[in-house]
């Protein structure tokens, strides 16, 4: 644990800030009934009131307080988001570590079945696969962690490979050990700071991706407070000159800039141990 | 004469770990016009950096913290970028090292030499590339008209080095900075581009910075060297004196590499084969091939050297061997057992007894495992053995290979190149293999640290009778650890025999050129062998 | 044969590099038909029968029956795609399930409305992210490289109905330059149309801008730290000329790379930038069409964003191709 602290007090400030956002945002999540002054689907005023003390970001397009569905809305779409870059991450790390490793008919396969996905551009690939199978919170969960995987595939491939022709796995091979050695032991604990760093690009564009979605009506589905789908309510408020859709479109991009500050961070770390 | 050159107390930094640290320390050095001024020292001696800043160069990460270059009268310590961009290429210009990597690959390489007088208005284009044409003849490239066209990655390793001479004269200046022109190269390519600057700068009377690792080659061309290590100057003098009369023990060490060989224990002369290589071809994805009916057996006990310059396809044989990459047709034989082509279809105890040791130790160990884990897992993974009784065995090699027992909790990284060799030796060995394949060992490691792992290797036979198949380039390790030498030349072995014989009677022409191709610690070397060669020639003309 | 000819070699060498050029393109002419299958079978997929789900549960059986016929379902799934992809490649997609007009008709307009904005974007983007890309390399760690570092990052991080509607506030509602809503029609002059798209295609370019940016900063760095770049500073070549001409053709194909890759992105990525805006273009047709369940609409626009993309990432390779030396001059 003081290592930990040692690890972040040196890190940049332009990463502690990213830290600092981050657990912001995480305990606004795990304490969110606490926290939020209302219920998550509470009317408790007048459509698009301003800001007050009893409405300290104002209400929605229902008259639900905004501030209330913001902590609701970071609890649901952080939750998902980090469960889809959980299964695509473990996808496509476990599928590009047996491509490096197996090679052969694998590797081809694989490698041809991701590059097809690939060439399709992701977001009109969900929407026509959405159009088919409907939209529901579990098929939005297979299909962003599928598409996304694919992306973690690449690089953990690509990874993999440059470690997998190193000659201490060459070693590991000759002396006769199992893939699962291999893989487990020589290659995974010198690929895991690019690993790491990737995490956190996944999250974000997970997140973005869950976002575009829920704001085009195809993700999260109303009730559930969702901030994508929150920008997207409100929407017709702009023209009014009112700023409500600005609030859960900032909540996104706040949480998004943290995480990108730790993973430019890690990514310069990575490097620096290269050098 | 007055000094061209007059470097006093240069010190300069390197910023490592976040702190400044010195990387040469107080250096004095003086150049005269026309003189050629070896500098030598093993790696981390600093040379390198001291020839870049002779031309007022330092790289990123590196400041020049104090002294003083006067490069004919103009300090460059404190000149501005545009007076050194006026002196360099035009009165000091510079030879890297890989010539494959320091050409832009988007250019010809004639824009490339021409670029320097031309953009310096000492000639218009045409003359340049007169000049230049004229150059590349002097240097005694194939086709000085046309070379010039192509490409850098159109152009071979030896032939690219001396287009880069070339480019270095191109504006005939007062120094040029060598800096391993002809290390990357293999030794009969070496003494063409050695030849080539020989002459080109005796021609045009040019001084020059040597730098270098390899005495041999310096004192061919050195009128004066100087010895560094760790950033400071050991001794230095005229080259003769230098190799006649050595001051410090650090030159004499380093005057003497590889010139004794370590004790051998007698082996009984008919001990029992256990590896048999039968009319093994091999060949990469669907292209000629790369090793051609291959004949080769190992003894018990014996060191086999398998000598060959790059592309002979030696290392290819070891990858054979090992199953690493499945021969075409023919067979490996190990004690009295047909291997598996695929080293997958091996079982453990063949495997095990079969070990091998890599040339680059960084790659060859895993960075995130302990010293304990590198030598302990081949002692659980073939023999069980595991706790304490691991951590006692792993102790005990650690001994053997003569580091201390500390090192045991220690990663790769914390280790030197040298270090970090030893604790291949000391996986490789705790296998208990009968047969171990040394892949280029000692050629990533400087002498003197190489030279100590085949003390270490040829210790570790006497105690264990294990036999090596040693793979190099170097001759003077063969003449340093090898019963039986077999040289290849394009995928076929051209000769084999007891090493005395190879070494003093050779047979085939090939092997009599690599012989003669290895520079001696004599500063007449290069110009005798040039002069036979010529008088061969003419004989032969005759 | 002279081995020294400016072109050593010649014939073969040149063949080598059709074929390369011949292969890369007929690998995205099968990925194309691989993912019309794909588009296709997708829909036959779908649970139950699309007549039925079309019509609903209480439609009359005749109807259902006619309705099957005309939209070719009682045909086998092979002897129906391969007429749909015919149809397809002439130009005749078939009607739109929600409001029967000709699906020809409603895309092609939408199709070159998207293109247009796209173009816009890109037009500016382009040149604008190459230039800072390069000057940040080249002011590598100084305040510029930081704050240009800092506001890329930024944009890359926020959602793009983010800048959509910052962009809305600020110009749109409090100093009301340009229009939020973006409607287009054939009557309009080329400048109205431009006037009408300032805020999306700014909205894009933003977007794109920070991409480009950042990876150009990234394969000029890369480039000026090799060894050719050390030797041409050793050979007294100004800063300038280094930079330009030395650096400059070897960062060419990773920078062509991204500028590609990012305008792929563009024509994929202008869907949420259509919605904001209400832009009449095709990515505002898919979405619509998806929540209608519109299948019809659906495939053909998805093969339209399919081709547009591909077609864009084999330009990409193919210039990649030409602009390096070792594979436009082969030993």
């Amino acid at each position: 644990m003081s290592s930990l602290i040692k690890f972040i007090q040196k890190a940049p400030w332009s990463a502690k800030i990213g830290i600092i956002i981050l657990v912001i945002n995480i305990a606004v999540a795990a304490f969110a009934p606490v926290i939020s002054p209302y219920g998550e689907t509470e009317i408790t005023g007048d459509v698009w009131e301003e800001m007050s003390l009893t409405h300290p970001l104002g209400t929605d397009h229902l008259g639900r307080d905004l501030l209330s569905r913001l902590i609701y809305g970071a609890r649901n779409t952080i939750a998902l988001a980090l469960m889809i870059t959980f299964l695509s991450f473990s996808l496509g790390t476990l599928g590009g570590f047996l491509a490096a490793t197996l090679g052969g008919w694998c590797d081809t396969l694989l490698s041809r079945t991701v590059d097809l996905v690939l060439s399709f551009p992701t977001l009109i690939f969900a929407l026509m696969v959405l159009s088919v199978v409907g939209t529901s919170i579990f098929s939005l969960i297979c299909v962003i962690a599928i598409l996304d995987a694919t992306r973690v595939f690449r690089l953990a491939r690509a990874v993999a490979m440059d470690i997998a022709v190193m000659d201490f796995v060459e070693a590991g091979r000759l002396r006769g050990e199992k893939t699962g050695w291999i893989i487990l032991r020589e290659i995974l604990p010198n690929a895991l700071p690019p690993l790491v760093a990737e995490f956190g690009l996944r999250f974000c564009f997970v997140f973005l991706f869950i976002a575009g979605l829920s704001f085009l009506g195809l993700g999260i589905q109303p009730p559930t407070a969702d901030w994508g789908s929150m920008v997207k309510e409100n929407a017709g408020a702009i023209t009014f000159g009112i700023f409500t859709p600005l609030w859960p479109a900032a909540a996104i991009a706040f949480i998004t800039v943290g995480v990108n500050l730790i993973v430019d961070w890690f990514l310069n770390l990575a490097s620096g141990l290269k050098e | 004469m007055k000094n061209i050159l007059n470097i006093t107390g240069l010190t300069i930094e390197g910023f490592n770990d976040n702190q400044w640290s010195t990387i040469v320390d107080k250096v004095d050095l003086t150049l005269e016009r026309g003189e050629i001024l070896g500098l030598i020292g093993e790696s981390g001696a600093g040379k390198s950096t001291i020839g870049l800043a002779s031309m007022g160069y330092s790289r990123k990460g590196c400041r020049i913290s104090s002294g003083s270059i006067r490069f004919d009268g103009t300090e460059l310590c404190q000149a501005s970028d545009g007076v050194k961009q006026k002196i360099r290429g035009t009165r000091i210009a510079y030879v890297a090292q890989s010539a494959a990597a320091s050409f832009n690959p988007s250019h010809r390489l004639i824009r490339q030499c021409t670029e320097t007088p031309v953009r310096h208005g000492q000639m218009s284009s045409a003359q340049a590339e007169k000049e230049a044409i004229e150059n590349y003849r002097r240097l005694l490239l194939p086709d000085p008209e046309g070379i010039g066209f192509r490409y850098p990655h159109q152009v071979s390793g030896g032939q690219l080095q001396r287009a880069m001479v070339a480019m270095a004269m191109a504006c005939k200046p007062d120094i040029i900075v060598f800096d391993e022109p002809t290390t990357a190269l293999d030794v009969t390519t070496q003494i063409e581009v050695l030849n080539a600057i020989k002459q080109i700068t005796r021609h045009f009377g040019t001084a020059a910075l040597y730098i270098t690792h390899d005495l041999a080659v310096v004192s061919q061309l050195a009128d004066r060297i100087m010895v560094l290590r760790n950033g400071q100057k050991v001794e230095e003098n005229q080259t003769r004196e230098l190799l006649d009369t050595p001051e410090k023990a650090y030159t004499r060490r380093l005057l003497s590499v590889r010139s004794q060989r370590p004790d051998k224990k007698p082996v009984k002369l008919k001990q029992k084969v256990i590896l048999e290589v039968n009319q093994v071809s091999a060949a990469y994805k669907k292209k000629e091939l790369v090793l051609d009916t291959i004949d080769l057996t190992i003894r018990r006990g014996q060191t086999v050297a398998l000598v060959g310059e790059s592309g002979s396809g030696k290392s290819t044989l070891a990858r054979a061997i090992t199953g690493l990459l499945p021969p075409l047709s023919g067979e490996v034989v190990f004690q009295g057992e047909t291997l598996g082509a695929s080293y997958r279809s091996r079982n453990r105890e063949s495997l095990r007894r079969m070990q091998m040791i890599y040339q680059m130790p960084e790659t060859a160990l895993n960075p995130k495992q302990t010293i304990e884990t590198a030598i302990g897992r081949p002692l659980s993974f073939y023999f069980g053995i595991s706790g304490k009784e691991r951590r006692k065995q792993v102790l005990e090699f650690l001994d053997r290979i003569e580091l201390p027992a500390s090192y045991i909790n220690r990663y790769p990284g914390e280790l030197s190149g040298g270090e970090k060799q030893r604790i291949c030796v000391a996986r490789a060995l705790a296998a208990k293999p009968d047969l171990v394949i040394c892949d280029e060992v000692t050629s990533a490691l400087d002498n003197l640290v190489g030279e100590e792992i085949l003390k270490l290797l040829q210790n570790l036979q006497n105690d264990l009778g294990v036999s090596y198949l040693f793979i190099t380039h170097d001759l003077a390790t063969v003449k340093a650890i090898a019963d039986e030498v077999v040289v290849m030349l394009k995928g076929k072995i051209v000769e084999k025999g007891p090493i005395d014989k190879i070494l003093n009677t050779p047979g085939h022409d090939y092997t009599k050129r690599l012989l003669n191709s290895v520079p001696k610690m004599d500063p007449d070397w290069l110009d005798d062998l040039l002069g036979k060669r010529k008088t061969t020639r003419s004989k032969r003309a005759a | 044969m002279p081995t020294g000819l400016p072109n050593g070699g010649g014939l073969p060498d040149m063949k080598d590099m059709t074929a390369t050029i011949l292969k890369r393109i007929g690998h995205s002419v099968i990925t194309l038909f691989v993912i019309s299958i794909l588009i296709f079978a997708g829909v036959e997929a779908l649970p139950g029968d699309l007549a039925e789900s079309i019509l609903g549960q209480s439609a009359l059986p005749e109807t259902v029956e006619a309705f099957r016929k005309e939209l070719k379902l009682d045909l086998p799934p092979h002897v129906r795609y391969i007429s749909w992809l015919g149809d397809f490649v002439q130009g005749e997609m078939g009607r739109s399930l929600s409001n029967h007009r000709p699906i020809t008709e409603l895309i092609g307009w939408r199709l070159s409305n998207t293109l247009f904005l796209a173009a816009a974007a890109a037009v500016v983007a382009v040149p604008l992210a190459i230039i800072l890309g390069i000057l940040a390399a080249l002011y590598r760690n100084t305040f510029f490289d930081r704050i240009v570092s800092m506001v890329s990052l930024s944009a890359i991080s926020f959602p793009e109905f983010f800048i959509a509607y910052i962009l809305i506030a600020l110009i749109s509602v409090k100093l009301p330059l340009f229009p939020s809503i973006s409607t287009l029609d054939d009557q309009m002059s080329l400048a109205d149309k431009l006037y009408t798209i300032v805020l999306p295609c700014l909205t894009l370019t933003m977007v794109v801008l920070a991409h480009m940016m950042r990876q150009t900063r990234a394969a000029i760095i890369n480039v000026l730290a090799t060894p050719y770049i050390e030797m041409a500073r050793l050979k007294g070549v100004s800063r300038l000329r280094v930079v330009v001409l030395h650096a400059f053709p070897n960062a060419l194909s990773p920078v062509i790379n991204v500028v590609a890759l990012n305008m792929a992105y563009l024509v994929a990525g202008v869907v949420i930038v259509e919605v904001v805006f209400v832009y009449p273009g095709l990515g505002q047709l898919l979405v619509d069409s998806v929540s209608k369940r519109d299948l019809p609409v659906v495939q053909a626009s998805g093969l339209i964003f399919a081709s547009v993309y591909i077609g864009l990432n084999l330009l990409a390779d193919l210039l990649s191709i030409a602009s390096n030396p070792r594979l436009r001059n082969p030993r």
